[in-house]
């Protein structure tokens, strides 16, 4: 085995490559769950959202159509788990994964006849001379647009939730339905538009996954994100900074598999494959102390009956 | 104006009708998405239902339903068990492929002895390799309050994986010319899963689930456990005032659930599959869960549902070589049907009341 | 005076099956305390929600300040001067009080200048409250503060104020009254729901009386005796449960120092509590809600068991035991949420009689249910405690409040337990099913059970228990005969004023 083969530079610029996909599922989910729905269905919005963020991507050689198609097709995708668990009243863990299991298949179906094709080149941010700085240039200068909408969208949400009375309305609904029903706020409105927020954060997600970091279309690949995005809302304790913290930490440990597969060390690949999981498992056992702070209406089924 | 009404009392004909509405509403957006496609919606919806059943091959589909139902209807009971009491092991997938593997490796180890005691060891191996991997959730859910759902899940990709780790290594077969893949159990005489009857498909695999649907019906009518199970569904406060212990609960309902995906994965790796290879799991611990649901959570019903899922299978295969419908096209149709099926379910609660809006 | 501030005319509302509110009608002055007055069930819940904006009238009119009144919404309510302070609280209990408050308000301020008027406010009324506090750790008087005090920052020209006195110790019921008469004298007109007529004859000025649906009759409070507003309100003389005279027999159950951790962050711990209970008496536990109810029904039930030394049960050490053991036995008890905690709702009555009757009926053998024998016990129960229902196929949920009460308390008092443990046995019940509620546990000690019974109704208290305790932060006062004990006594025993320290008279 080679360690001199991993790059620090590349290495650690590589953590915010792998952290943004995990970055806009997870906030997206943690808007949805702060408002007192669980939508399991983040890993069928994401795959989803890669699809449509490719085709269309390949189709108009626009990168950014692409990802505002995916951020499209994530919602309208959430739309369905918004009628089934606000409308239906289906309960929230069935329908997410009844949402995952569909868009596994749809997303397959969607695309067929892209297997294999190169998607256009997301041309990286210019920051001019300043991404001439040694180390700091290169580390945290030299991304696309898409990483660095994602810190702001972290920061955005933590802003709104915690200065505005929108995110103190958003809180409320999904800290006690009943109170915030008495108080006159439109509980299942408010939680639909969560949903499609959530679900176009899952999409763009999703489509950073097709179109820059791996960049191909194959079935499937989302692999699980979905899934750790969801654990990682757990981790961060509903809080958008933590959140932010877990997936780059996350991002980081994904990257380190990758350069020592790369490096050729004598674990055998399936077992560095198999680590992220392993390690969102442990990390989900160690935190799963603070379920004080998950959003007290969280999964149960909002009916108005009075 | 239409308002919600929640019944007083939960509606049997609602309950019963739900899954048949779901399966006809299926059709309906199923035929449309295949005329989307361009293909005939009617030809399409005939040759998934009808011709595995009654079409000209029927002789040559009807095992295969056998074949494709039981492990959809093993691991959709042991679902069934904690989906009716909340807890939700989503990683049967996970647990069916460690069954596989377990109930391989003992076969393979004794290669070439033949013994009778070989295969009842492999049944053995199976459950306990499913039920350990179930445990991991289970534990940890009692033990730290760990969340079960996104835990058995990540135990999916794991097992995943490890199947793959197995199939390129351990287990690979010295006589595969290096190709991926373990030995063929098949050719193995003690640890071949053989059809009880030739051709019929009814392999040990068909008997299990069968027993495991009478099990489970006896459980959920008749036995303290299943009384519990049910009660924690409705009221896990009541259950715990009546004395269910929450904690054993979690460890039956997800400890028999991996126990029965993991006798699946081995009966499928002994049988059908014959051998261990990467792409060994096709799913099943997946739609199994659209099977539990579709099922009502009901072992009768699961059987049946069972064999419906079964039939999408056939009939998706037959449509795919046929009628060239792409094999996600079937996906997406049973991923349908689990939608239709919760949003009809709605009725079972619930009734529509036309008139003014009462509640602002 | 001229035109009354609030006037309803002919106001009706029908739910399927049900008529709550039939051609009702009155009318509030400004700074009038006027109580509306009745059974649970009477239709008071749906008059206020009409005048809130929470439900839409049938038919019928309701005129404000001389102008057409329909709102909509609750927001066009509080936006025409109507405020609410509710009897089940609409907080947010992970937020602060300034948070919680900020949420009811149409144009909140930022929350500092929010803060510093909570502040004024409180002092102004004498309802201490820091508004930085999260609304999980107060207590039910500082809930409803906050309740209160997010009404007054609106100016309300009405208050509507649904039971508030439930959750407060009589020294916190003598504060909430000086508050509610300041208000009063200032010009704000206040709707008081309660069916305690003592406390509206202290209070009101004038009352409705409403009796399924309708109006019975108005009436001054200060110039009509409690027992004619009863006869009113219930329509009949109900006869108050009868007791023989009672034997202390042996000691049956004793509490050593019990202890237990709070079940969760809002929870309450139980701190040391001690305590004998003898054959054939009867234990009254009063206390504010929130104060370790539910906590020690869960300790004694086996819900939570606790270590080993905490409880003796006829001499044995039951503390770990859990709630099976423990039925076996004959400690039986009944929780206060009945849909969900004693009851599971879907479930048919059948299997809520097996829910705990399994043990001590013989409906459970190696294991496997008796479903019959369930059957039978639960048309024994239905018969026997006059339980309304098509019978016991139908479920749960389907039963009133009331009847499944009867059902709950009726499955274990024919399981002849030697101690019986419950909590608000009559609670949001109709006076004749709590009667019978109240009967059958006097006659269970009668016979030589001894009970718990834990309550937030005094009355209900003194009617029946032999001796008296109350619960405080998780504390047990040393229980006293409750014969001849003051209500100022009893108002001690239970905390007195909770954080009113600064309100202290």
């Amino acid at each position: 085995m080679d360690l001199s083969a991993i790059n620090p530079i590349l290495f650690v610029a590589g953590f915010f490559v792998a952290a943004t996909p995990l970055i806009f599922a997870a906030i997206g989910e943690l808007v949805v769950e702060r408002t007192g729905v669980l939508n399991l269905g983040v890993e069928g919005m994401m795959i989803i959202g890669a699809i449509c963020g490719f085709a269309v991507a390949v189709e108009t050689g626009s990168p950014l159509l692409g990802f505002g198609a995916a951020a499209i097709g994530g919602a309208v995708l959430s739309l369905l788990f918004a009628f089934l668990t606000q409308v239906m009243l289906a309960n929230q863990v069935a329908s997410g994964l009844a949402l995952t299991l569909f868009g596994l298949g749809f997303s397959a179906l969607l695309g067929q006849s892209y297997v294999g094709v190169k998607p256009p080149r997301m041309a990286d941010m210019n920051f001019g001379p300043l991404a001439e700085i040694p180390v700091i240039g290169p580390v945290f200068l030299s991304h696309d647009i898409i990483v660095y909408l994602g810190l702001a969208l972290v920061a955005c949400v933590w802003a709104v939730l915690k200065f505005t009375r929108a995110g103190l309305v958003l809180r409320a609904v999904g800290e006690n339905h009943d109170a915030a029903h008495a108080l006159g706020f439109k509980v299942k409105r408010i939680r639909t538009l969560a949903i499609m927020f959530g679900g176009a954060c899952a999409g763009v997600g999703g489509a950073y996954i097709s179109l820059i970091r791996v960049p191909q279309w194959t079935e499937g690949m989302t692999a699980g994100v979905g899934w750790i995005a969801l654990a990682l809302v757990v981790f961060a304790s509903w809080k958008p900074f933590r959140l932010l913290l877990g997936a780059y930490l996350f991002g980081g440990l994904v990257q380190l598999q990758l350069n020592l597969q790369g490096a050729g060390v004598a674990i055998p690949v399936e077992y560095l494959a198999m680590s992220p999981y392993v390690i969102t498992i442990v990390v989900l056992v160690f935190l799963s102390r603070s379920k004080s702070a998950a959003p007290g209406s969280l999964g149960r089924i909002f009916h108005a009956s009075s | 104006m239409i308002a919600l009404v929640k019944r007083p009392e939960p509606s049997r004909v609602f309950s019963l009708a739900a899954p048949v509405l779901a399966v006809l509403a299926t059709m309906v957006f199923g035929g449309l998405l295949f005329a989307i496609l361009g293909k005939d919606p009617l030809l399409a919806i005939k040759t998934i239902f009808w011709e595995p059943v009654f079409g000209e091959f029927a002789f040559f589909y009807r095992p295969q339903l056998l074949i494709k139902g039981a492990p959809l209807v093993l691991i959709a009971i042991g679902l069934s068990l904690g989906f009716k009491a909340g807890i939700w092991n989503i990683g049967a997938e996970g647990q069916y492929i460690m069954g596989a593997l377990f109930g391989a490796g003992v076969g393979l180890a004794f290669y070439p002895a033949e013994s009778a005691l070989i295969f009842p060891l492999m049944v053995l191996a199976g459950a306990l390799g499913g039920w350990l991997w179930a445990m991991i959730p289970a534990i940890l859910k009692v033990r730290f309050g760990t969340n079960e759902i996104l835990v058995s899940l990540m135990l999916v990709y794991v097992a995943e994986q490890f199947l793959a780790s197995m199939s390129l290594g351990l287990m690979r077969s010295p006589e595969g010319m290096g190709f991926p893949g373990s030995r063929n159990l098949q050719q193995y005489a003690s640890a071949h899963n053989a059809d009880l009857i030739t051709g019929s498909g009814m392999h040990w695999g068909v008997v299990a689930a069968f027993i495991a649907v009478i099990f489970a019906y006896v459980l959920m009518a008749r036995h303290r456990l299943g009384f519990a199970i049910r009660v924690t569904g409705d009221a896990p406060r009541a259950a715990a005032f009546s004395g269910v212990n929450p904690a054993r609960l979690v460890l039956f309902c997800l400890g028999t659930s991996g126990l029965l995906a993991g006798l699946a994965g081995m009966f499928e790796v002994s049988g059908p599959a014959g051998q261990v290879t990467i792409d060994f799991n096709v799913g099943y611990g997946f739609t199994a869960i659209i099977v539990a649901f579709l099922g009502r959570l009901h072992p009768v019903g699961i059987l049946l549902a069972g064999g419906l899922m079964a039939l999408t299978y056939i009939g998706g295969d037959i449509a795919q070589s046929k009628l060239g419908l792409p094999a996600a096209a079937i996906q997406v149709f049973q991923g349908m049907l689990l939608f239709f099926l919760l949003a009809f379910d709605l009725f079972t609660n619930y009734r529509l009341r036309f008139g003014r809006a009462e509640v602002v | 005076m001229t035109e009354p501030l609030l006037s309803l005319t002919s106001l009706t509302k029908a739910y399927p099956g049900v008529v709550a509110n039939s051609d009702v009608s009155l009318s509030i002055a400004a700074g009038e305390v006027h109580a509306l007055l009745g059974e649970n069930g009477a239709g008071k819940s749906t008059l206020v929600k009409m005048i809130y904006g929470l439900v839409k009238p049938d038919s019928g009119q309701m005129r404000m300040n001389g102008q057409n009144y329909a709102p909509a919404e609750p927001r066009a309510a509080r936006a025409a001067g109507v405020g609410m302070v509710f009897q089940h609280f609409s907080l947010f209990d992970a937020m602060s009080v300034a948070e919680n408050i900020a949420l009811g308000m149409e144009n909140a301020p930022k929350l500092s200048a929010l803060s510093a008027q909570i502040s004024a406010v409180s002092e102004t009324y004498g309802l201490p409250l820091s508004p930085d506090r999260i609304v999980g750790d107060l207590s039910a008087g500082e809930r409803q503060r906050v309740e209160i005090i997010r009404c007054l920052l609106q100016e309300p020209k009405l208050l509507i104020m649904d039971e508030p006195t439930s959750v407060l110790t009589p020294q916190e019921v003598d504060i909430l009254f000086k508050t509610l008469r300041k208000l009063s004298a200032e010009g704000t007109a206040i709707l008081y729901i309660s069916h305690k007529l003592e406390e509206i004859r202290t209070l009101c000025d004038s009352a409705t009386i409403l009796r399924l649906g309708k109006v019975v009759g108005h009436c001054t409070p200060r110039e009509t005796t409690a027992s004619e507003m009863a006869e009113m309100m219930v329509g009949k003389l109900l006869q108050a449960p009868t007791r023989a005279g009672q034997t202390a027999g042996d000691v049956v159950l004793g509490l050593t120092g019990l202890s237990a951790p709070a079940p969760n962050a809002f929870g309450m711990s139980l701190k040391e509590i001690s305590l004998e209970l003898r054959a054939g008496e009867v234990l009254g536990i009063g206390g504010v809600a929130g104060n370790g109810q539910d906590e020690l029904l869960a300790a004694l039930s086996g819900e939570r068991p606790v270590a080993q030394g905490m409880i003796s049960y006829k001499g044995e050490d039951i503390g770990p035991l859990g709630p099976t053991a423990r039925r076996q036995r004959g400690l039986l008890s009944a929780p206060e949420e009945r849909m969900g905690h004693a009851a599971a709702p879907d479930m048919t009555l059948t299997e809520n009689a097996m829910l705990t009757g399994a043990a001590r009926e013989g409906l459970e053998k190696r294991g496997f249910l008796d479903w019959p024998a369930a059957t039978r016990f639960a048309e024994r129960i239905i018969e026997r405690f006059d339980v309304r229902t098509p019978g016991p196929t139908a479920a749960a949920r389907s039963l009133s409040g009331g009847n499944l009460q009867k059902f709950v308390i009726g499955r274990e008092v024919l399981q002849k337990p030697d101690v019986f443990v419950v909590n608000q046995p009559t609670w949001g019940v109709d006076a004749s099913a709590a009667a019978a509620i109240r009967q059958a546990l006097l006659d269970l000690a009668q016979n030589g059970a001894a009970l718990v019974v834990i309550s937030q109704d005094l009355d209900e208290l003194m009617e029946i228990s032999d001796r008296f305790a109350a619960l405080n932060e998780g504390r047990l006062s040393v229980p006293r005969p409750a014969q001849g004990i003051t209500v100022e006594e009893i108002g001690l025993m239970m905390g007195g004023a909770h954080g009113m320290e600064v309100a202290h008279v």
